[in-house]
Parts: C-alpha cells; structure tokens; sequence
C-alpha cells in the first residue's frame, strides 16, 4: 500500500518509492538519503505535532510534515 | 607548506580530529566574502610542517547552505595537497555519500575512518582493506577523541600528496556514464579543471554548474529528451543520488560486520542509551518544560545575585543570623549580594570588577600624588577614558564565557538539536525555524555571542532577520538602566511596583522582536520559512578540550575586539566630555564639547519625550543615549557623572536609582518619557561589540540597511510608546500642600493624540505599500 510520510503513524515502517517536489529541497532530501530504495521508520513527533523524527540510513533525521508530504513510500507490515 | 583540509559530515568528529592534530596553534579566521569561519592549523610531526584547514561540515558538494559552497569551491579552486575525508565508522551509509562526490575531484584523498572506539565497544567491525580496496584510495582507522592511530592517518596522508589522483565516478548507468563522459569531453575542451565533477554536476542540474555553463546545456538537454528510465523517467537528479546510495549500499555491507545477528541487522529500531534519553527530552508533554528548566538554571548560575534563593527562602524564613561572617570582610562583594550567594557567573564578574578598579584606584593614586596640576587630565586621560572604558567591557567577559560555556554543552551532547526540533512548530509562524530560538534566547545574556551563533541557520534572510531582532532581546548591560531608572521613577513619581517596570519592557523586547521578525519576513527578507530537514546526533558527553578551545576563541576574539573599536571610541567620548570648545581640558560634562553636541541634537527626541520640552539640563538625555552606543553601562555612568553637577557633593550609589532621581527632578520628563527613554535604549543600535559582531555576521551588503533598522525601530517604537502612554497622563500631587509635584507638560495631549496616530498609519502605510510593490515585481517577473 502506498502512502505519504506524513500519513504514518509512529512506529511504521516503509519503503521509499518516490520523492516529489522540486529544486533545493529536493536535492535536500536526497542528499540526506531520502531516497527511493531507503527504509524509513517513524520514531516520534515533535511534542507540537510537527516536526518528525524518522530513523533512515542508520541515523536520526528531523523534517516537517510539509516536507514529508513530498515523499511516498511502500507501507511495511507490522512484524 | 602543503595544505591539507579536512573534508566530512557535520557531527563525525572532524573538530575533535583538528584540535588533536593541530594542538594549540589554531587560529580562527573570516572566509573571504562569506561569514563562516575556516579554521587553520599546523601539523608538525611530519619531516615538514603541514597546514590543516578544517572546513565546514557537510552531507554533500552541492550547493545547498553556505559551508556546502564553502567547502565545495576551496577544494575545486584552492586544490590542497590532500583532502582527508572523515567517516564516522558508526554511519558508514550516509558518510560515504560525501566520498562519492570527493572521488569525483582530481584531488589525492584519504579515507579517516573515525570512531573505532565506539564501534569496537558496540562490537561492530569494519574490514578496513576491503573498503580500501573498493574506494581505491587509501583508508586507516582512527579514534579522533583517544588519539589512535593519529600520525599513522598523517603519514599515509603525506605520501598520498606527493602524487595526483585522477577524480573517478561510481556511477555505473551505461547511458548515463556516456553522457557524462561527453560533457567531460567538452569541459575539457573548455579548459576547465576537474572535468568529470563539474560534468556530474551538470548532469544532475546543480544549480550553480547550470548557471555557470550554459552554453552546455542544450547537449545535456538534447540527450535528456532520448533517455528514460524505468523508475525515474528523465530525472537525472534522482538517478544519480540513487546510484550512489545504491553503490554504497551494495558494495558496504559486506564491509561492516555488525555484532547483532542477521535477524536483527534489518530492524532499523535501536534502543540504545541514546534512544532512552531521547525519550525523556522530547517527551510530548515534558519536554518544553525541561527545555524551560534547563534554560532558567543556565540563566540563574550566569546571572542570578541569589544562587537557588537561598537569600530570599532564608529571609522568608525569617533566619537571617545565620548568615555566614563574610558580611564587611573583601568576600562580601565577591560571593555575596544582599543575604544571597552570588553565582558563579556573578563571582567572576565581581572578581574582575574589583580586581581592574583595585588597579585604577591605585594607579590614579600614583599619578595625582606626582603628577603636578597641569598634568591633571594625564590622569583623567589613562583611569577614566582609557582604563574605565576598557575594563567596563573586559568585565563582561568571563559572564558571557559561563554563558558560552553553558550553550557549548548543550551543543556538544547534542541537545541543541533537539530544542530545534520542539520548538520549530512555534517559530515557523514568524517565518523562522526552531534554530532561530537558541541565538533569540542567548540574546538576554549578551548580543555578541547571540550573533555568532546564528551561523547554524541555513537561509541568509531568516539569519538577517535573527541578528537584526537580537538586541531586542534585552541584554545584562541593559538591566542597569532599567533597574535605575524604574527605581528612580518609583522614588519621584510613586509608582508602587519597580520590578514590574522591569518586566515589562522585557516582555516588550520581545514582542517587537517578534513583531519586527513577523514583518521584515514578509517585506523585505521575503521567503517560506527555511526547510527543516537536520539530523538529529546521538547524544555523547562533551568534551573537555573542545570545549576549553572553543571557549578560548571566544575569548581572544572578544579580547582583540576590546583592545581596538571600543577603546578608540571610549577615547573619544572621553576627550568630547572633557574638553571645552576652546580645546582646553576641563576635566567635566558642564561646558564640554559633548553638551554642545548634546543640547544640538536634543530636538531630535522631542517626539520621544526627552527632547525639547525638557529644561535646560535636558540634554543629558541625548546624550546618555549616545554614549549608550559604545557600551550600555555608559548610559547609568553618564547620569552618575552629571549628577554630581546638579547636586554638589553628591556621591554615585551602586544601583543608579538616586542619579535617576536627581536627573528626573532637575530636567523636568515626565513618567512617559522616562518609560521611552528605556524602550529608546533597548531598541536602538546596540553597543558597539554588539556592532561590530553584526558587521563580522550579516551576509554582504545588509549591514548598512541593519542600522538604518535599529534606528528607525527605536525612533518609531519609542516614540509610538511615548504618545500612546501620553493618553494616560498621571502626576503626583503632594498631600499636604495639594501642589502636583512632577512637572507636567501642557499641551502634551493634543499633540500626543495626531502624532501616535500618524504614526501607526505611517507604520502600516508601509507595509502595504512594500506589499504593494513585491506583488508588482512578482507580477512583472510572470
């Protein structure tokens, strides 16, 4: 099933399948390995709600929700 | 001397690496043109010196945040002699994204994989040959922090840098290996260096290769519109960045052999020690309260005169006798302030106050024993202009240093992060993000560091838009006209609560600051809110050494800042208030040349309420507001010194409050002058340190625009303030003989009503006339 970063809840798991958006941001995201192909799991949100913090590539990353609207992913089932 | 520059991901030990190599013979300079700091340093255990630079800290060589450009155009144009990549063993993925793009430059590289330590303590292992072997370049294992390995890494560096390597690409795609191999072709005919990283660059529309060769473009494209991918169609960006990470992936597992089984290799969930603390830091509910608990205690010991109110909770207590017997002996001033211990940052600054006025006291001593009359002002020249003014400043240095010190842990444990990450959601409604709020913060202790540290922000205008507001956040050198002045004004006009002034023009800073941030983000530093995509370090004790280095930069800095604008300036401001128009000493304000100049611009302040309507001695005002722009303190000093003019024999007290209310009484403002006078002072250029360090910190060409910002704020925030508190005029009027005691301006209200509210429109006149005109300009570029 295919859904946005920004749609999961915490403690899933999934694959990335594309990164949308344009420009500097996106070139953001790769850099720090948003990309297709990589696992990401939804550790926690910000105590306001926004901010995320995903573990990917072995290591802690921080987005917003408006930059994890632009990337999608395969939705893994719970183990 | 050969140059080699340290090259690698924020966070993978790079500091920690160049202090160990380099020792104590760092020193930090300004980057050409752009206000990142480059450190350099030298090496000395090889048979020839060697300069270190260390450079900024990145994930990448495109051009997405100022260090990225930083690092990216010294390796391509400077050359060194080597380039040492940093990897942090524990993060192999992410690290070796960067080496894929360094490979790309025909630069000798060297592979430094860092943090064994810790690896080996996680049981982990990383076969060292065989990931040599696959880069093809050379790698040696170290530990930055224990030292391991360190001259070994230096030496194997040097060989590297005696032959050049040609750049090479990973990138395996057939089709898209031919095109790069075309463009390199015609870069090569162009003459350019490095060939095949600038051809990469171009073919993933890196924005400054794109506007840089255009003329290469139409091949680039013209091969676009042929090729398609099965998963990314034509999106040349995407394919790359995966080819690496694919790379990487697929040759990189083999190499690291993690202690976990299989099983549990792919479970991307730790919950290491890191994770535990994390979970109780960013806790949904508790987290913003332990951010604010940690913020009060890092405040409290830099500034508080009541270390943990044992003071104010003994007195309470009604336990008084129990004070220690320190009351009366040399101790008294140093650790204790009323019936409370004074903070270490407070102890400090007592120790420095007392130790440099122990040294003016006795060398004015000496020298107006044996110097004759005629030479009376050699010595108002050295403790008053040159000593005072010097040590005034000097003073503030170790409490800005415990502040530092304090913020530098938070840094190093990786705290910092984290309160980015809580707080983004409530900055980014002013068009900031989370980091914003640490410089913001920072900015009650002392402007200065405050502005160093917005270098973590990413986006030039939201960093524009943090050091232009910081003032605001009103600084400890600010305190002091507000505690006198609002103690003076209780005293004459019987206003019953001091600290509530106090309070208030606090929460005033602020809400202009935010006020101002709101504004200029949506005029003229236009622009979404920066993205807000950062890693977030593992959490690991600070170090010791990088902290002392760290703090030492710092100081010198300070230091060398003190001993050259401020020390000019307070000369001058001495000579101005000492020397009469015929250029003869006179050794007083009265009759100087600054109370001509201050009585010339006093009109300026009519508007704000300590201008023409006051009596004769009126200029004090003006002129404590400019001697304010050397050093805040100025402003309390200038009151003490003229207040001896007005009352004969009068001798200064520690608070200020009593030369408040000679100046109040003899110069006539009212109570709403005074209030604009403080507001005056908050918002207005800051001192010069503060100035200075603005100059070091805007990006190119906003200084100018800064101050034209800091005056019109402080001129229109006063003056709004002084009119709109005119709708409330209150006098205080004697019991006994029913006489209003404080001097009350006629005519104040009918004029206070047209200028507030012409004011405002002005104000928002503006602003939509700026809105107006970007539509405009955003209409015209369509």
């Amino acid at each position: 099933m295919l859904k946005k970063l920004v749609e999961f809840k915490i403690g899933e798991t999934g694959l990335i399948k594309k990164v949308e958006g344009e420009g500097r941001l996106r070139r953001r995201l790769f850099d720090m390995g948003v990309t297709p192909g990589a696992k990401v799991y939804l550790r926690k949100k910000a105590p306001l709600g926004d901010p995320l913090e995903v573990t990917i590539r072995g290591y802690e990353l921080t987005l917003r929700k408006s930059e994890a609207e632009l990337v999608v992913l395969e939705v893994e089932d719970a183990k | 001397m050969k140059r080699f520059a340290l090259a690698g991901n924020p966070n993978c030990g790079k500091t920690t690496l160049f202090n160990s190599l380099t020792g104590s013979t760092a020193h930090v300079g300004n980057w050409p043109g752009v206000t990142v700091e480059k450190r350099s340093g030298t090496y000395k255990k090889l048979e020839e010196h060697v300069s270190i630079i260390d450079l900024p800290g990145i994930y990448s060589l495109s051009p997405y945040t100022n260090e990225e450009v930083i690092s990216r155009n010294y390796i391509l144009d400077e050359h060194p002699d080597c380039v040492i990549n940093i990897i942090d063993a524990t993060n192999l993925e992410r690290n070796l994204y960067l080496t894929t793009q360094l490979l790309e430059i025909n630069v000798p590289l060297i592979v430094a994989l860092n943090m064994m330590d810790v690896l080996d303590k996680n049981g982990d292992r990383v076969d060292v040959n065989a990931l040599e072997k696959k880069l093809g370049v050379p790698v040696v294992a170290i530990s930055a922090l224990k030292e391991d390995n360190l001259d070994e890494l230096m030496k194997r560096a040097y060989e590297a840098s005696k032959s050049p390597r040609e750049g090479k690409t990973i990138i395996t795609n057939k089709d898209v290996l031919h095109l790069i191999k075309d463009v390199q072709i015609a870069f090569k005919g162009k003459g350019v260096e490095d060939p095949l990283f600038h051809a990469i660059k171009l073919v993933e529309n890196d924005e400054l290769e794109v506007s840089n060769h255009k003329d290469l473009l139409p091949m680039v494209e013209d091969f676009k519109k042929t090729f398609s991918d099965d998963t990314f169609g034509d999106d040349f960006e995407a394919i790359i960045a995966d080819s690496r990470y694919h790379y990487i992936s697929d040759n990189y597992a083999s190499v690291m052999k993690r202690a976990e089984t299989p099983e549990q290799k792919d479970v991307v969930v730790k919950t290491s020690k890191s994770d535990k603390i994390d979970k109780v830091l960013t806790h949904r509910v508790f987290g913003l309260i332990i951010l604010a608990v940690i913020l009060f205690f890092v405040f409290h010991l830099t500034f508080s005169e009541d270390l943990f109110y044992i003071g104010a909770i003994r007195g309470a207590a009604g336990l008084e006798e129990w004070a220690p017997s320190f009351e009366g002996s040399i101790y008294e001033g140093l650790f204790w302030t009323g019936g409370g211990i004074n903070s270490p940052g407070v102890i400090l600054f007592n120790f420095f106050d007392m130790s440099f006025s122990a040294i003016t006291d006795s060398l004015s001593g000496v020298m107006s024993a044996n110097l004759g009359e005629e030479l009376a002002w050699l010595t108002g020249f050295v403790c008053d202009g040159v000593l005072s003014g010097l040590f005034a400043i000097l003073g503030f240095l170790p409490q800005i240093l415990v502040l530092f010190l304090f913020f530098s842990i938070m840094e190093d444990t990786g705290y910092m992060a984290r309160v980015a990450f809580i707080l983004d959601r409530i900055f980014r409604k002013f068009g900031l993000s989370g980091r914003a709020f640490i410089p913001m913060i920072m900015g009650f202790g002392c402007s200065v560091p405050a502005m160093i540290n917005t270098r973590t922000l990413a986006d030039d205008k939201e960093r524009t838009a943090t050091i232009r507001v910081i003032p605001f956040f009103s600084c400890g050198a600010k305190l002091p006209i507000l505690v006198a002045i609002a103690g003076g004004m209780v005293m004459h006009f019987g206003f019953p609560h001091p600290d509530l002034i106090v309070y208030g023009m606090y929460v005033l800073g602020v809400i202009v600051a935010l006020a101002c941030v709101l504004l200029m983000r949506n005029t003229t530093l236009k622009g979404d809110a920066a993205p807000f995509i950062m890693e977030l370090p593992e959490y690991h004790w600070p170090q010791f050494r990088s902290l002392m280095i760290h703090l030492w930069d710092k100081a010198k800095h300070f230091v060398k800042k003190a001993f050259t604008i401020i020390l000019a300036s307070t000369i001058v401001i001495w000579f101005l208030s000492n020397f009469g128009w015929n250029w003869m000493y006179i050794g007083e304000m009265e009759g100087s040349i600054l109370e001509s100049l201050g009585q010339f611009i006093q009109p300026i302040f009519t508007p704000l309420g300590f201008g023409a309507q006051l009596s004769v001695a009126g200029w004090v005002f003006a002129v404590a507001a400019i001697t304010g722009l050397i050093a805040k303190e100025n402003v309390i000093a200038t009151f003490s010194v003229l207040a001896a003019v007005f009352v004969s024999g009068f001798e200064g007290t520690a608070e200020g409050v009593e030369e408040a209310v000679i100046m109040i009484a003899n110069t006539g403002i009212t109570w709403q002058g005074c209030i604009s006078f403080i507001a005056f002072n908050m918002f207005t250029i800051p001192c010069f340190a503060a100035v200075a360090s603005a100059k070091a910190e805007l990006p190119k060409g906003q200084f100018k625009w800064t101050l034209l910002f800091w005056v019109v704020a402080s001129y229109l925030a006063s003056a709004s303030i002084y009119s709109l508190l005119n709708l409330f005029p209150t006098n205080k009027i004697d019991s006994e003989t029913g006489l209003i005691i404080s001097p009350y301006y006629d005519g104040q209200l009918a004029w206070a009503i047209p200028v507030s509210v012409s004011i405002i429109a002005i104000c928002v006149l503006s602003v939509f006339a700026i809105k107006w005109w970007n539509a405009r300009k955003a209409k015209e570029a369509n």
